[in-house]
């Protein structure tokens, strides 16, 4: 019996959105990325002693504003609390993050895995202070600390264990990841370290209720990586059950390069954090009007574009789909439809060509030159008739490498199609007088035969030449 | 409730204190004798009350997100106990 179906699988994710606030949470230093190290700090955030924290009323807002996004309820009330704990990435020796007061708290997003939509229940999103970055030397003999990243703000969002398979956890990712994209408060950069995911996996045999033993996972850096790890550890776990043994709860480090998880050695002792309110920040009130307020600021969210695109537009959930996954390809889909009517056209190139490149080459929309302007004059192009569908495509990748508009891409290299019967007429003739072989094989019912004599033709008008016009002729001088 | 000296060892541990027998002994008294005087709290009726997170009546205490100047990189490096490159090195730490 296979592993999928003798085992369920339970994963339950803890996602870190690093908040794109222009100053940390509790001092001013900036939060820029990739600054030279220890440049962004300060007594407050270096855990000098005496210092007081002041919270960024931004950074609360952002908090909010993601936790409405996933249909969190928002806490009237809530508070800061220190977790204690000793350990190089944190000068003061403890995070302040939020304990038994998160601002949000039983929300939900739906993901749909197979075409079919499911529910994912959210437990709690808190706010909290990133840490900062340790860089291990001397073949293990020392350890840099780079303290830039500390006091960053971030949310930590905790999901039900409702999770079925590696692919529910994935698809929970990149929607979590768009809603907060569309939210604008976060860069959600993986690459980067702004969107970071946790795992605790399970494995229980189909039928029972009882959860089986957890590992958590850790070291996720792709949603790729995400799907992967997760893959790997269930097989793990299953060959541990199938030996007869038990799955050890423990927390497991994903090697991307090796494709395996590793037991990460662990602590001499159970996690022991020791959470007390932390006296130097005061409470947080959000009353209705502050609440409201936020809400308003809230734009439309993937799923209701998704249902916009089908329903305004026409387009195949499936597209709609697709192209509202991220805030910037469905920005750019909108821009097209400014210049032209034919959405599902727009959609299509989005989706085939523009897709198609950007994954070949690992790159994001905003890497490439093409707007959604060229993509809609260029679609106004094709149906004029100024240029064939197959000369759109090098029209199209001349815009996604030098930004030009299509029209500027057709004058400079010569690309206006070829609509003038007289001028077809005389190269069909000519290709026709050149290859009485397979003229005589289409009259001799091998239809096949067309398709080389239209490549010639093309061959000849350098794909210039319409080719509706092409087909007509040819057949009525072959049938003729 | 009652410090034991196993609960003083846990805590040393935690605060990575290395202490001497006697030295656990002594914080064992003392830490009881602490919490025995905080026990007085326990006489006081505190049915529908509120937990009290903070001493101050205040709330929302915030301020706007605009970046200040930070220090300068000798300045936040001058406390460490040992630096490279701009950082604050330290013993190694294994994950």
């Amino acid at each position: 019996m296979s592993v999928v179906s003798k085992y369920e699988t339970v994963v339950g994710l803890e996602v870190h959105v690093e908040l794109h606030t222009k100053s940390k949470i509790f001092c001013g230093c900036a939060t820029s990325f990739g600054a030279p190290p220890n440049t962004n700090t300060c007594p407050v955030c270096l855990g000098h002693p005496g210092v007081l924290p002041v919270l960024n009323r931004q950074a609360v807002e952002y908090a909010m504003k993601a936790a409405m996004a996933i249909n969190c309820e928002i806490a009237e009330w809530c508070k800061f609390d220190r977790k204690n704990y000793f350990y190089p990435d944190s000068p003061k020796a403890y995070q302040i993050s939020q304990f038994d007061q998160p601002i949000g708290s039983n929300g939900w997003i739906d993901i749909e895995v197979n075409g079919e939509t499911k529910r994912i229940g959210i437990t709690r999103l808190h706010l909290e202070e990133d840490a900062g970055k340790l860089t291990h030397i001397d073949g293990g003999y020392g350890s840099l600390a780079d303290f830039n990243r500390v006091g960053t703000p971030l949310v930590e969002i905790v999901s039900e264990p409702d999770i079925r398979s590696p692919e529910e956890a994935k698809a929970y990712l990149e929607k979590l990841k768009a809603i907060m994209q569309y939210c604008d408060v976060s860069d959600v950069k993986m690459e980067e370290g702004s969107l970071r995911c946790d795992a605790n996996v399970s494995i229980r045999p189909r039928g029972q209720e009882a959860f089986g033993t957890r590992t958590e996972l850790k070291n996720m850096n792709s949603f790729r990586g995400v799907q992967r790890g997760l893959e790997y550890e269930v097989m793990r776990q299953a060959d541990v059950l199938d030996g007869g043994g038990r799955v050890v709860q423990e927390t497991r480090r994903w090697d991307e390069s090796q494709g395996k998880t590793f037991s990460m050695r662990s602590k001499e002792e159970a996690h022991d954090y020791r959470y007390f309110p932390d006296p130097d920040l005061v409470r947080v009130h959000i009353d209705a009007a502050w609440r409201d307020r936020v809400r308003a600021s809230i734009p439309e969210l993937p799923d209701a574009r998704q249902a916009r695109y089908t329903s305004q537009y026409g387009l195949p959930s499936y597209d709609a789909g697709v192209i509202t996954s991220s805030m910037k390809l469905a920005n750019f889909f909108e821009e097209s439809l400014k210049y032209t009517s034919d959405a599902k056209a727009s959609a299509n190139w989005i989706m085939g060509d523009l897709l198609g490149y950007l994954n070949a080459n690992n790159l994001e929309i905003e890497q490439v030159k093409i707007t959604g302007q060229g993509l809609g004059e260029m679609i106004q192009l094709i149906e004029k008739g100024t240029i064939s569908t197959k000369i759109a495509k090098t029209v199209f990748k001349g815009m996604l490498e030098s930004g030009k508009l299509p029209q500027q891409i057709v004058e400079e290299q010569g690309l206006v199609q070829i609509s003038d019967e007289g001028a077809i007429l005389s190269i069909v003739d000519a290709v026709i007088a050149a290859n009485p072989q397979s003229v005589e094989d289409f009259r001799g019912g091998k239809d096949k035969a067309i398709g080389f004599l239209v490549g010639q033709i093309m061959k000849e008008t350098k794909g210039k030449a319409n080719p509706g016009l092409v087909n007509k002729l040819l057949m009525d001088r072959l049938k003729g | 409730m009652s410090i034991t000296v196993k609960d003083v060892e846990h805590v040393a541990n935690l605060a990575r204190l290395t202490l001497s027998e006697a030295e656990k002994e002594q914080f064992a008294g003392q830490l009881n004798a602490i919490l025995k005087y905080a026990e007085k709290l326990n006489g006081l009726d505190t049915t529908g009350i509120e937990p009290t997170s903070h001493v101050l009546p205040l709330a929302n205490v915030m301020r706007d997100d605009e970046p200040r100047e930070s220090l300068p990189l000798e300045k936040a490096l001058r406390n460490a106990p040992d630096e490279e490159d701009g950082q604050f090195k330290v013993p190694a730490v294994l994950e």
